[in-house]
């Protein structure tokens, strides 16, 4: 068990799994997410509230999830790169990133869309909605940090830093906004009446869950393998992979 | 035989040093306190002068003054120090990183926060609000400004080895520092309404604690990589 987790926080041993593995990891996810997206856009009944509208909830909600399950993936990982010293740990920090941003924004723009359809808005001031840009700028944050270090270890290990802070403030930040708007008393926004959800819309929603979760395992793998091209390029053992090939 | 100096009175020694080297610049001192001034004049003369509405927006303006011009002196907080050597030897000291951390963000809070508090009746009225509200406000940014620099002090730290880290300060300290700006801009909200302010008061209060026995540490670690 442990020589197992040893090699996997070695550069070329990871390197070497992560190879094997992403295509088990792409494969499930497009199957899951084709079979989810299918079912769900096609077959699924449509809400009886919110008509055909409510489908957009089978990218939405996964999306959602995955911006905050990225970003705690990407702290744990910092923390474990910090603690440890291990290479590989880092990697995976710098990669999740970008990821982070890109289901968030995506949370965020299928948001918008729902929300111009059922509230007859692109934005409000929501907690969710809020709390959720927040992410995004946090995100931002960690990404500016890292690129403005030209040292890559001291990149590594400040933005590490910065992730720990910021998986400490998330939930206050997301409380405060909840806390803020419902002293606040908005007008007009009705939460949306989900009365719970239908089994039949349930399993494609469930199926689109995993999908995105082993989604993320396959892009994160694709990218970290990146990162440690890019970060051991002058490693003898990457020089042996070119010659070979 | 060395004489080992204790923490506390290294502490001391710090945060007086402190002080009297930004005593030697007053200048510096004045600028984010003009700064905030400045900035609370834009708004009635930018969205309008009208009393009833300049009461409305004052909660606000004064949080988001209050906000900005300490993010503008937060630069100064580990910058210089560590351009000149200075924060190298104090880690080389012996002395904990945490206590010397701290005790610099509370120099730089002395200098920087506290007039700060110390002036926001003034804006206060000049936008509007009720002298009875005062109070709020005043213990409202007294804990907020506090919590604010030491988020800020994680934030200096990371980027002291960065140049022309002020943009990039901003981006790292500005979201964590949302939830006071909700919880200070809703106490002033509710005084101006005559209603208690205590439940947003305390959560300032608990973030306060949050920060300031949490963010040292986190400074320390962030210097310690900063300056290796």
């Amino acid at each position: 068990m442990w020589t197992w987790i040893h090699k996997f926080g070695s550069p070329p041993h990871f390197y070497r799994i992560a190879a094997l593995l992403t295509p088990w990891f792409g494969w499930i996810a497009a199957i899951l997410i084709a079979t989810g997206l299918v079912w769900g856009l096609v077959f699924a009944p449509a809400d009886y509230q919110q008509g055909d509208g409510f489908r957009i909830l089978y990218v939405h909600a996964p999306s959602a999830w995955m911006s905050l399950f990225t970003y705690v993936v990407m702290a744990l990982a910092a923390g474990i790169g910090l603690v440890w010293r291990i290479k590989v740990a880092h990697a995976v920090a710098a990669s999740c990133a970008p990821i982070g941003v890109a289901f968030t924004a995506s949370a965020l723009v299928t948001g918008a869309v729902w929300g111009q359809k059922m509230w007859g808005t692109w934005w409000e001031w929501d907690p969710r909605l809020t709390s959720e840009l927040i992410l995004l700028f946090l995100y931002f944050g960690y990404m500016a940090l890292r690129s403005a270090y030209d040292d890559p270890q001291r990149a590594d290990r400040a933005s590490a830093v910065l992730a720990l802070v910021g998986v400490v403030n998330v939930p206050i930040i997301h409380y405060s906004v909840v806390w803020w708007n419902s002293l606040h008393q908005v007008a007009s926004v009705a939460k949306i009446g989900r009365p719970s959800i239908a089994p039949e819309m349930l399993v494609p929603l469930i199926l689109m869950f995993f999908g995105f979760n082993i989604l993320f395992g396959a892009v994160l793998l694709t990218r970290v393998r990146g990162e440690v091209l890019l970060r051991e390029r002058s490693a003898d053992w990457i020089r042996a992979l070119v010659a070979k090939s | 035989m060395t004489v080992r100096t204790g923490v506390l009175a290294a502490v001391a020694l710090l945060v007086r040093r402190d002080l009297r080297l930004a005593f030697r610049r007053p200048s510096q001192l004045c600028n984010p306190l003009v700064f905030f001034l400045v900035v609370t004049t834009l708004f009635p003369l930018s969205l309008s002068p009208l009393a009833s509405q300049l009461r409305d927006i004052a909660p606000g303006v004064l949080w988001v003054a209050a906000l900005l011009s300490s993010l503008l002196a937060l630069e100064g907080l580990l910058k210089s120090d560590a351009e000149d050597g200075t924060l190298e030897q104090m880690v080389l000291s012996g002395q904990p990183v945490v206590a010397m951390v701290a005790a610099k963000t509370l120099a730089h809070w002395f200098v920087g926060g506290l007039p700060l508090v110390v002036i926001s009746p003034l804006a206060g009225l000049s936008l509007g609000v009720p002298p009875a509200a005062m109070w709020v406000t005043v213990e409202g940014l007294l804990m907020g400004t506090l919590t604010l620099s030491f988020l800020g002090s994680v934030g200096a730290a990371l980027t002291v080895g960065v140049r022309r880290s002020s943009v990039l300060l901003s981006l790292l300290v500005l979201p964590l520092a949302m939830p006071l700006l909700i919880f200070g801009a809703r106490a002033t909200d509710l005084a101006i309404a005559g209603e208690g302010a205590a439940a947003p008061l305390y959560l300032l209060g608990a973030l306060l604690a949050l920060s300031a026995t949490l963010a040292p540490f986190a400074a320390a670690a962030a210097v310690r990589i900063g300056i290796d």
